[in-house]
C-alpha cells in the first residue's frame, strides 16, 4: 500500500495546482492520470491568456506545471490504467491494474472534461480518415477541399474561418435556428465568402471506404435527410465532463458536473473537486488553476482538523 | 522544427529501413509536435519507460521532413487524414497504420495483438 495525504485524480491545470500547493505544504501527494500530464492543456497549440507568457504551447505550458509540481515533491503517475477508485471510505483508494493501491484520508477529483463526439454511425470509422477535432492540426490535409464545420458557438465559427486558409469551402452545420456565438465571431464568419451554413440540421451518418466521401445530413425540424458528398468534417460541439465513473458516488447535476460547496468538497467528507469537470461557467486554464488552488487550502485545512 | 520528445527519432528512410530489419517489433510515431501527436508520444514514452514492452522499439518521425515519405506514402496510410501517423512493424513489414490520436488503451491493443510476447 502506497499511503498519501492526497490522491489527486487528474493531471490537467487544476490537479497540477493542486499538487504544487499540497506539496509544497510538505504534504505527501500523489496525482493519478488516465492520460498523459496537461489534460486538454496539451491539446491547445497555443495559450495566449495564461498571465505571465504572452505565447506558449500547451504543451510546454503542462510540462512546467508537472515540473513544478515534482519539484515541490509530488509524486505524478501519467498514463495509469486505473481498476478502481474507491471514495466512499475514510481511507479513499485508487487500485491500479498492476496491483498496485494508493490511498489517503483527501482526495481531489481533477477529471476535466473533453469534446463531445456526434455519435452517429462511422464516426469512430472515419475519425484520422476525414472528421477531425483539431483544425490546426489537420488542416493543411484539407487544402483547395470542401469541409463541414458542425457546430454554432465561438470555436465552431473561429474555427470554420480558419479551415478557410486551406479548404476552399467550408460550410457550418448547426442545429438550432441562431448561433450561439458571440457577435464579433458571428461577423468574422458572415463576412468570409468561403463559409455558408445549414442551419437547423445535424448530420445522422458519415459514409466513405479508405476516407469519408459524403454524410447524410437531417433538417431537424422536418425530418427530412439527405446525402451531402464532402472531403472532411471538423466537429466542435462542446464538451462533457469526464465523470462517469463518479455516477451515483458524487452528486452530479443534469450536465453530469460535480456539485461541490464553497470549500470545494463534494458531498463526500475529505473529496473535493476542482476544474471543468465541477459545476460552474468558465471553462479556462486560469480557472482550473484557481480551483486547483482553492481545493487544496481546503484539503490542507482538513487534513489539519483529522490529525 | 524538431519533435523534442525523450523518444529516439528516426531522422532518414535509411534509417527506418535499417530499424525495421534489425528489429522485430517497431512502433513508429509520425507528426508533429501538435496536440493530437503529443499524447501518443506521452504514452509511447511512458510504455518504453515501463519495461512491459522491452520487446517493441519505439521510434517518432518528424511529419514534415520529405524523408518521412517513407511513411506517408505508405499504400496503409491511404486515405489517412489525421496526425500522426502511427506505423507497426513486424519482421520489416507493416502489420497495422493508425490515423490521429490513440488513447494508452488503443496503443496497448495493438501492441498486445500484433507483437505478442
Ligand atoms: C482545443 C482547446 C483549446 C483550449 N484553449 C484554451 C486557451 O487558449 N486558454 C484557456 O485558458 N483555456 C483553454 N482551453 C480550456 C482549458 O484547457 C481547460 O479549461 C482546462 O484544461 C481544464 O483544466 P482541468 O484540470 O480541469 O481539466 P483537464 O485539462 O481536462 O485535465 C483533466 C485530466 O484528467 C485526466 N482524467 C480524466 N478522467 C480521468 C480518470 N477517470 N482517471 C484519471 N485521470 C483522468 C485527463 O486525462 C486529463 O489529463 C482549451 C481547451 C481545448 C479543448
Amino acid at each position: 500500500m502506497n499511503q498519501f495525504d492526497t490522491i489527486i485524480l487528474g493531471a490537467g491545470p487544476a490537479g497540477l495546482t493542486a499538487g504544487i500547493y499540497l506539496s509544497r505544504a510538505k504534504r505527501k501527494v500523489v496525482i493519478i492520470d488516465k492520460g498523459i500530464p496537461g489534460g486538454q492543456m496539451v491539446l491547445t497549440h497555443e495559450v495566449a491568456n495564461y498571465p505571465g507568457f504572452e505565447n506558449i504551447s500547451g504543451y510546454m505550458l503542462s510540462m512546467n506545471m508537472k515540473k513544478q509540481a515534482e519539484l515541490f515533491g509530488a509524486k505524478v503517475i501519467s498514463n495509469a490504467a486505473i481498476k478502481a477508485v474507491n471514495l466512499v471510505d475514510d481511507q479513499k483508494t485508487v487500485t491500479l491494474s498492476n496491483g498496485e493501491v494508493y490511498s489517503a484520508p483527501s482526495f481531489i477529483v481533477a477529471t476535466g472534461g473533453r469534446s463531445r463526439q456526434i455519435g452517429v454511425n462511422g464516426e469512430s470509422d472515419f475519425t484520422g480518415r476525414g472528421i477531425s477535432y483539431c483544425a490546426t492540426c489537420d488542416g493543411d490535409f484539407f487544402t483547395g477541399k470542401e469541409i463541414i464545420v458542425v457546430g454554432g458557438g465561438n470555436t465552431a465559427l473561429e474555427e470554420a474561418v480558419a479551415l478557410t486558409t486551406y479548404a476552399k469551402k467550408v460550410t457550418i452545420v448547426h442545429q438550432f435556428d441562431k448561433w450561439q456565438a458571440f457577435n464579433s465571431a458571428i461577423q468574422e464568419m458572415e463576412e468570409n465568402p468561403a463559409i455558408d451554413s445549414i442551419m437547423e440540421s445535424r448530420i445522422v451518418e458519415f459514409r466513405g471506404d479508405e476516407k469519408l466521401n459524403e454524410v447524410v445530413i437531417e433538417h431537424i425540424p422536418t425530418g427530412s435527410t439527405y446525402v451531402k458528398p464532402i472531403d472532411g468534417v471538423f466537429v466542435f460541439i462542446g464538451y462533457v465532463p469526464n465523470t462517469e465513473d463518479f455516477k451515483g458516488i458524487l452528486e452530479l447535476n443534469q450536465w453530469g458536473e460535480i456539485v461541490v460547496d464553497s470549500t470545494f468538497q463534494t458531498n463526500l467528507k475529505g473529496v473535493y473537486a476542482a476544474g471543468d469537470s465541477i459545476v460552474k461557467r468558465y471553462r479556462q486554464i486560469t480557472t482550473a488553476v484557481s480551483d486547483g488552488t482553492i481545493a487544496s487550502l481546503n484539503v490542507a485545512e482538513f487534513l489539519n482538523s483529522i490529525e | 522544427m524538431t519533435l523534442y520528445t525523450n523518444l529516439n527519432h528516426v531522422e532518414t528512410a535509411e534509417q527506418l529501413g535499417k530499424i525495421i530489419q534489425e528489429n522485430e517489433n517497431v512502433m513508429v510515431c509520425c507528426g508533429r509536435m501538435g496536440p493530437m501527436c503529443v499524447p501518443v508520444y506521452g504514452i509511447m514514452e511512458d510504455l518504453e519507460k515501463s519495461g512491459k514492452y522491452d520487446h517493441v522499439k519505439f521510434y517518432d518521425m518528424l511529419f514534415d521532413s520529405p524523408e518521412a515519405g517513407i511513411i506517408r506514402n505508405l499504400p496503409e496510410c491511404r486515405g489517412f487524414m489525421g496526425l500522426p501517423f502511427t506505423v507497426y512493424y513486424k519482421n520489416g513489414k507493416v502489420v497495422k497504420a493508425t490515423s490521429s490520436i490513440q488513447n494508452l488503451d488503443q496503443i496497448t491493443d495493438i501492441l498486445d495483438d500484433k507483437f505478442e510476447n
